[in-house]
């Protein structure tokens, strides 16, 4: 230590370098601004939703709450609410999870179609999926009470009550649950089951005792992810709810917000009580998650156990796969097709038949309407998934790679708006633009800031996972080379991130294509997206010009994602 | 003990994945092609061979998690598996077999305590055969006891060390009194030096309990330690079967004597044969060897000879010079517990394992001097 001193000193009693003015780097800025702005989009819709729920113009007041609340009807408000959650998650847990028990550990036939009812309800878009089952079962003109008349009765089914809305709202969740629960039952060790038969134990017990328990998290998790989805959603209860009086937190705001006056505070109130409510499912379910970690374990060699034999039970599941199928892909379209063919909506007959043709699309071609929201759609889908997989892919850098203090702040900025539903948001963003002195109220930029600020979190979680995998010493040695900051992050690191930022953008093309429940509080005439114009169209009673659009909605939809798909291929993107 | 006979198991090809009945031409891998073999009672039988040799596959068609597509398993008299003229008439499934099973991974319940885990496979009996609690209580309580982790009964059983785990995985595959104890790969998981303890332990509690033991592994050692008997495996065959002694020694092909330690391959010419005496003309001179080989006097062979049985002196032995070769040392690498040698005789390089005392600096000429005993002949592949 003692000759160490001295060269010390020698060095610092040598300026080298006149000291420079400091002064900030472009990474410095890349970084302030992006951290800014996830802050401000996840931050402020939330102030100004408090503010504008508890302050009017002679200050603080609780009155949205005491309209709100004080409404006779709010218990059965709250408990419709509960019951419509917990009712659609449970079937769709039940649906979902048993299919991919089926998939992935039984010899199972059909297993090619596991794959399209697993796709294809991701297409399509909530609201064409509510209207093909009002085709299908409406007491009035549905295809299933017709079918079901000479035998039940006139309105054997009817899907504009709670049931009914249960019925939509699972099935439409359950290709959800199915991937959550193929995930969980891969990523289980097939030995830990193996050696409980090796024990004796039956194929009963193996499920009952091992299987079920180890996969508990997974199952709670998806669970409360589903509940707090069917609280969310609007479609379903708007659709179908309002139809009979039965309202949900979010058919109740749109409610109160459509009426007039529309009473701002109170569907402010309505929207923080609903947002409590999300907030505490997801909050339990990644508390579950948490304590599922501690039940990983080392896995083996990764053996693919031999599957399940269902003996004399495969045609039965076989039948029930087929069904599943029918029910959540085939009918849904097929009505929807089926109805875009034909004048006024009717069912099946020579006569229906004989008076088919194209001219709803004809019609559609006239319409100009159509044309601007098919053009708003792709511009917002496009403009949506390129602003936030750029933004998300430096804050995932940030968040992983870099030292910078208080980087965790961003990755749970980021991740806000994942509890705040569609509409809460839109309800929030109008309080934010309607004050605002910038003119965006009114214009389709607040239908891309409520986008980008919805599916920003989905951005965070692709980039993110794609930057773990990449490593450390990859980066290092592009510095090492001499390369600067932004050098590094764009010939080495986003090359490397590409497939997975490509995978992100198509998801959130695909769904902020089919956006309703934000949108709906926001558009403005002439700023349509097909959804609102979907919505709108249902409202007016076009039924058929309204599946003509539905048809050209989702071969879109097919369409953008081949695309990508293909372009993906070509920058090394795998399907999985 | 246990038998089996003709064991056969094929498994789709990829080409016939990919583009399915479109040719009808099938594509079948087989991943076990006609194996048989009999485990005496308590005796410890290793399969030994590299990745995707069979071994696993075979373990597993006893365990019954592979289905195989012909053959016979018998274990203590019992057939556990039958087929006829490539049908199977027979098939007891995983659970009613009742044997003791060790996973690579261990897989132990992480959602269960130490003492559960133990206790599952006298809990999920049937009604009327299943023990009482007392029962259940006490024998496991003994099976811990042997493993050393009564004193862990209580815990977590994630909550437990990588050598704890692999003896409670152990434990729970005993806890049934099993008649066939079957191992894959349970020491792969392990750090080197624990390895190596449990390696002796594993053959101490085997021999103790005098349980009869299939063992799947791909490395040598512990395959040379443990086993009574070795079979090592390629390609879904057996290409050896024998005392670890007789594999190591007197590997009946250079894929034996490659996958088990390192060998020098000689090529030759049979030149004399009297039984089991062998004189055969290499390169560089004749050698004499014992070998039960059946191989006709003047066919191409191979000689293989282990380093360690490779002897280098600086003097001539007196007397009889045969098996004696002189050479030049090319280079020396000190190893710690040996010296290694390697000494060019002619066109070729020989390799020398010795005491670490004998060093001798390179470009010494010298004199090796092959083993007749440890000399053996392998066909040329």
């Amino acid at each position: 230590m003692s000759t160490a001193s001295p060269v010390v000193t020698a060095n610092r009693s040598a300026p080298l370098t006149p000291r420079r003015r400091w002064w900030p780097t472009p990474k410095l800025i890349i970084i302030i601004a992006v951290a800014g702005a996830i802050g401000y989009l996840a931050l402020v819709p939330l102030y100004y939703l408090l503010w504008g729920t508890f302050f009017d113009a002679s200050g603080f007041t609780l009155g949205g709450f005491a309209t709100a609340y004080g409404d006779s009807r709010i218990g059965s408000l709250i408990g419709n609410s509960l019951w419509f959650a917990a009712g659609s998650a449970v079937l769709s847990l039940v649906v979902g999870t048993s299919l991919a028990y089926l998939n992935v550990r039984t010899d199972v036939p059909f297993k090619a179609l596991f794959f399209a009812a697993s796709i294809i309800p991701l297409i399509i878009p909530g609201i064409l999926y509510t209207i093909s089952w009002i085709f299908l079962a409406s007491p009035d003109i549905g295809l299933i009470n017709k079918a079901l008349e000479p035998v039940f009765g006139p309105a054997a089914v009817d899907i504009f009550t709670i049931w009914g809305m249960i019925w939509v709202e699972g099935l439409h969740l359950s290709p959800i649950v199915f991937l959550l629960m193929v995930a969980a039952f891969r990523s289980m060790d097939p030995s830990l089951e193996e050696s409980a038969l090796m024990c004796g134990a039956s194929r009963l017990q193996v499920f009952r005792k091992i299987t079920v328990p180890l996969t508990r998290p997974a199952i709670v998790a998806a669970v409360l992810v589903m509940a707090v989805r069917s609280l969310e959603s609007f479609e379903v209860p708007a659709l179908l709810g309002l139809q009979n009086g039965i309202y949900v937190f979010t058919s109740r705001i749109y409610f109160v917000l459509r009426s007039y006056p529309p009473d701002l505070a109170a569907a402010g109130a309505l929207a923080l009580g609903l947002l409590v409510l999300a907030v505490l499912g997801v909050a339990i379910s990644n508390l579950v998650g948490r304590a599922g970690k501690s039940f990983q374990t080392v896995t083996g060699k990764g053996f693919r156990p031999r599957p399940m034999e269902l003996g004399k039970w495969r045609p039965v599941m076989g039948a029930a796969i087929v069904c599943y199928f029918l029910l959540t892909v085939a009918a849904p379209l097929v009505v929807l097709l089926y109805t875009s063919l034909l004048k006024f909506y009717q069912a099946p007959s020579m006569a229906a038949l004989r008076s088919m043709s194209l001219d709803n699309y004809v019609e559609l071609l006239g319409l100009s309407q159509a044309a601007t929201a098919l053009r708003n759609s792709l511009f917002l889908g496009v403009a949506t998934a390129t602003l936030v997989m750029a933004v998300m892919a430096i804050a995932a850098w940030i968040t992983v790679r870099s030292r910078i203090p208080g980087r965790q702040l961003i990755d749970q900025f980021a991740f806000v708006p994942l509890v705040i539903p569609g509409l809460v948001l839109g309800l929030a963003l109008s309080f934010v633009y309607l004050r605002s002195p910038i003119p965006i109220y009114g214009t389709i930029f607040i239908l891309l800031i409520a986008y980008v600020t919805r599916y920003m979190p989905y951005g965070m979680r692709y980039s993110v996972t794609s930057m773990q995998q990449i490593a450390t010493e990859l980066e290092e040695s592009a510095q090492v080379s001499g390369a600067s900051w932004w050098q590094t992050f764009r010939r080495v690191l986003l090359p490397l991130l590409a497939p997975g930022l490509l995978a992100g953008w198509i998801y959130i093309l695909v769904v902020s294509f089919r956006e309703l429940s934000s949108s709906i509080l926001l558009y403005s005439p002439g700023n349509e997206v097909l959804s609102i114009l979907i919505f709108e169209q249902y409202e007016n009673g076009q039924f058929t010009v309204l599946a003509a659009l539905g048809v050209v909605m989702v071969l879109t939809l097919v369409v953008l994602v081949t695309v990508a798909y293909k372009l993906g291929a070509k920058v090394g993107l795998r399907e999985n | 003990m246990l038998r089996v006979e003709n064991l056969v198991k094929s498994f789709d090809g990829e080409r016939r994945r990919r583009r399915a009945a479109a040719t009808g031409a099938t594509d079948r891998v087989f991943a076990v092609n006609d194996v048989s073999f009999t485990v005496p009672e308590g005796d410890m039988f290793t399969l030994l061979g590299p990745s995707g040799c069979g071994k696993t596959t075979t373990l597993r068609s006893i365990a019954g998690l592979e289905r195989p597509d012909s053959g016979t398993i018998e274990v203590g008299g019992r057939a556990l598996f039958r087929s006829l003229e490539g049908q199977r008439v027979l098939s007891v499934s995983a659970n009613e077999r009742g044997l003791g099973m060790v996973f690579q991974s261990y897989a132990i319940w992480p959602h269960m305590s130490v003492f559960d885990n133990v206790a599952f496979p006298l809990q999920v009996r049937r009604r009327g055969q299943r023990p009482s609690k007392r029962e259940i209580g006490e024998r496991v309580g003994r099976v811990l006891a042997t493993m050393e982790l009564d004193a862990l009964a209580g815990r977590q059983a994630t909550k437990l060390s990588g050598g704890q785990q692999q003896r409670l995985a152990l434990a729970r595959a005993l806890v049934i009194e099993p008649p066939l104890l079957l191992l894959d790969e349970p020491l792969s998981n392990l750090d080197a030096k624990l390895r190596e303890s449990l390696r002796y332990e594993l053959k101490r509690l085997q021999r103790e309990l005098g349980i009869t033991s299939v063992y799947v592994t791909h490395d040598q050692t512990e395959a040379l330690v443990l086993s009574s008997s070795v079979a090592v495996m390629r390609d879904g065959n057996i290409i050896q079967l024998g005392k670890p002694r007789e594999i190591y020694q007197k590997p009946n092909s250079r894929f034996v004597a490659e996958f088990i330690g390192t060998s020098n391959f000689i090529p030759a010419k049979v030149e004399a044969r009297d039984g089991e005496r062998y004189t055969v003309n290499a390169l560089d001179g004749p050698l004499a060897l014992n070998s039960t080989a059946d191989i006709a006097v003047g066919a191409d062979v191979i000689v293989s000879i282990r380093p360690e049985a490779v002897e280098v002196g600086t003097v001539p032995r007196t007397g009889e010079a045969l098996n004696e070769w002189k050479g030049t040392v090319l280079t020396r690498a000190f190893l710690g517990e040996a010296v290694d040698h390697v000494v060019r005789v002619g066109e070729r390089e020989i390799r020398a394992r010795g005491n670490p005392s004998v060093s001798i600096r390179p470009g010494t000429d010298v004199f090796v001097r092959l083993d007749p005993d440890q000399l053996s002949l392998v066909p040329v592949d």
